[in-house]
């Protein structure tokens, strides 16, 4: 065992670490920003390992504590894993500095909330900890350890608007939760194993309608995770009143965890796929409902979370063309939409900050008053709605691609749907720019309902308290506020930084697209992902083991090896 | 393999009755049904895991032992559904303190539509089902709108 093969440990167990190091130094604000910094640029620094690792030399494996994988917990990092878990430790990293920014800005020096920091690690422990997990079981608990500081971060404060939002929050999770333990109950009962290689060996041995009602339980819980249309309700509703980084993380990542599960059961453990339709007319259904929602509403970052539901559909559509077209196109599209919507949560934050509401009915004259601010919302805004020659374009393009390759009516029906969600969304969008940043301040119709309307929604400081009454407070000062020209930079920073990234995806887009289809080949080909968590001699020492190798496992190694030669 | 039945009727009953306390509205009584639905699918793994045996340790005993991997996920789950029960009913107080109920409340969209009804302008289908057709506590009231607004509310009328 090498130092390289327990680097797959570290993106799970260096924010835990730092975590509780972080609760132990609860006093000292200075500290607990040094300790999450540091460990979450080591944990980017380690996935930029694993991904070269996984991309020359095959999936990275390790069987935590020495046991088998058959019955011990294994973490796997291959192309697909690496590429997912870099894009999310970058972006919790400039999150993170967002918030450090935010909460020096806004209580100077001292910091009230010495949880935060800790449980902003937890998250990420959890969100790692999804992205290798390599037996089902292992996913459920990076589930749960992301759920339970998802939990803390959008109470965050306990103000009114935070706890009513947070109880439908925390009960669809339990729900889903639930549905999850059912599913791997059945799983195991069906096939003894929730390790994801051996699932891919004996999945295909049982009956077609077995496997179709697992794969269904299955995709029920990932679907309520990443808000697919049926299961998407919960999430406009709950997103926006937490404080402006949750929001972004939140939107970011807890989603896309989701996704990434389906395309990892969907391409290994379920490769003849029974409900390919289905999946189809979810997702067109999620593009287009979503995309409605965002239109009907005036606030933005209650448009912001409904364009988030409506992109999901994007993901979705790759996932049930089933084909190494359209798993490329949704990773690809999975990780600009990471940077993306993260970054536009952000500036709705700094909108926030500077205006003193994100309703779009008493915000106006951003462009003049913040020029900075409508460049950093511009770019992002474009980019989601898929104009040439941003990355979003040329996700939505491969996504296309593969639906015009896959050729049946559905598959077209779907392409059809992405086309009219990208005119929506650029709709969606250019009424947010011209509303929020064109408009004239002050051009708004009064009306009781909208006030209730935004003390309900606002709440957007780190602690909550000042949450209801800040519309009302900032507006009236709002010539004052006005001639605080500036955005404050410790704020600005991390997000012209997450925004020049989704540039950046743009600029590379050449060889990131490369690296998604050698991904998506390697998905597509499961035997490889199996022989290595199975196989690999470097994790099964014969002599020393407890319990033999199974005569399938055997025959299995043998038969690949003998075809690798 | 033969299942155990007493097991699976167990379960069934537990989730049954978690499944009705979670469709409750008030958060300590959802928090009860998902504790029984959380026990309900422990017992699953319990029936996942086969024939029952001796303990589950290396060399002690002889004859088949249980299987002991649906033992330790269970124990895992338990420790999850402690965990964020524990915080669920933390919730529950915070809403108590703050509005005297732990009810779960109504999204926010749909409680804006039926403020926008009371206080706004109504629309036309508001307008033909809801309050000429429909007696309120007062009987039929003709004449209840005023310029096609809803009138204040006849609680408030009242006092």
């Amino acid at each position: 065992m090498t130092f390289f093969d327990q680097l797959v440990l570290f993106p799970v167990i260096l924010p835990l670490l730092g975590a509780g190091l972080c609760l132990a130094l609860g006093q000292s604000a200075v500290a607990q920003r040094t300790i999450s910094i540091v460990v979450l640029l080591a944990v980017v620094a380690t996935s930029v390992v694993l991904l070269y690792r996984a991309d020359t030399y095959g999936p990275q494996v390790l069987n935590v504590g020495g046991w088998p994988a058959e019955i011990g917990i294994s973490l796997v990092a291959d192309r697909l894993s690496a590429l997912l878990l870099i894009t999310s430790t970058f972006v919790t990293l400039c999150v993170l500095l967002y918030s450090v920014g935010q909460g020096i800005v806004e209580f100077g020096r001292e910091t009230p909330l010495s949880v935060f920091f800790p449980t902003f690690l937890v998250l990420s422990a959890g969100v790692s900890c999804a992205f290798l997990a390599g037996d089902l079981f292992n996913l459920f608990v990076g589930f749960e350890v992301l759920l339970a500081a998802s939990f803390v971060l959008i109470t965050l404060g306990g103000t009114h608007a935070r706890v009513r939002s947070g109880t439908i929050y925390i009960i669809v999770a339990l729900a889903s939760s639930a549905l999850f333990l059912l599913a791997l109950a059945s799983v195991y009962a069906a096939t003894g194993t929730v390790n994801l290689a051996q699932l891919a060996q004996r999945m295909p041995q049982l009956p077609t309608e077995t496997a179709t009602v697992l794969q269904l339980l299955l995709l029920v819980t990932f679907g309520v995770k990443a808000a697919v249309f049926p299961l998407s309700a919960w999430l406009p509703d709950s997103y926006p009143t937490a404080p402006a980084p949750v929001t972004a993380v939140f939107a970011g990542l807890l989603t896309k965890v989701g996704i990434y599960a389906m395309i990892r059961t969907n391409s290994l453990v379920f490769p003849a796929h029974e409900i390919r339709s289905l999946l189809l007319w979810a997702s067109i259904l999620t593009m287009i409902i979503g995309i409605m929602g965002a239109i009907a509403q005036s606030d933005i970052k209650r448009i912001l979370s409904f364009t988030l539901v409506s992109h999901i559909g994007y993901m979705l559509f790759g996932i049930a063309l089933n084909s190494q077209l359209g798993f490329s196109g949704a990773i690809f599209y999975t990780i600009h939409h990471i940077t993306v919507q993260t970054t536009l949560f952000l500036i709705a934050g700094l909108i926030e900050y500077r205006a003193g509401t994100t309703n779009l009915d008493r915000v106006g004259g951003l462009a003049r008053r913040t020029p900075i601010l409508a460049v950093l919302f511009f770019v992002p805004a474009m980019n989601l709605a898929g104009i040439p020659p941003f990355s979003g374009f040329i996700g939505k393009l491969a996504l296309l691609e593969g639906g015009v390759a896959a050729g049946d009516w559905l598959a077209l029906l779907g392409v059809a749907a992405g086309v009219v969600t990208s005119l929506l969304t650029l709709y969606a969008m250019a009424k947010v720019w011209s509303r929020a940043f064109w408009q004239p301040f002050g051009e708004y119709e009064s009306d009781d309902i909208s006030d209730d309307e935004t003390q309900l929604v606002v709440g957007g400081s780190l602690h909550g308290a000042s949450g209801v009454s800040t519309s009302t407070k900032k507006e009236s000062n709002w010539d004052q506020l006005a001639e605080e020209q500036r955005l404050p930079m410790r704020m600005a920073l991390p997000t012209l930084l997450l925004a020049s990234a989704t540039v950046a995806l743009t600029v590379f887009a050449g060889p990131l697209i490369a690296l998604t289809d050698r991904a998506a080949a390697e998905i597509t080909d499961p035997n490889r992902y199996v022989h290595a968590v199975l196989c690999n001699p470097r994790n099964w020492d014969e002599s020393e083991a407890i319990l033999p190798r199974s005569k399938e496992t055997v025959h299995f190694c043998e038969q690949f090896e003998g075809v690798a030669k | 393999m033969s299942t155990n039945l007493t097991l699976i009727i167990v379960a069934g009953v537990l989730v049954g009755s978690g499944v009705t306390l979670i469709l409750e509205r008030s958060l300590t009584r959802i928090l009860v049904g998902f504790v029984l639905a959380g026990n309900g699918l422990n017992t699953m793994f319990l029936v996942a895991a086969g024939a029952s045996g001796r303990a589950p340790i290396l060399g002690q005993g002889d004859g088949p032992m249980s299987d002991p991997l649906p033992q330790a996920m269970v124990l895992t789950a338990i420790v999850i559904t402690l965990g964020t029960t524990a915080f669920g009913l933390a919730l529950a107080y915070r809403s108590w303190q703050l509005t005297g109920t732990d009810d779960v409340q109504d999204d926010l969209e749909d409680d804006l539509i039926r403020r926008r009804a009371l206080h706004d302008d109504v629309s036309s289908t508001y307008e033909d089902q809801d309050a000429t057709q429909l007696p309120d506590e007062e009987g039929f009231d003709e004449g209840g709108f005023d310029d096609g607004r809803v009138r204040d509310t006849p609680a408030e009328e009242d006092a």
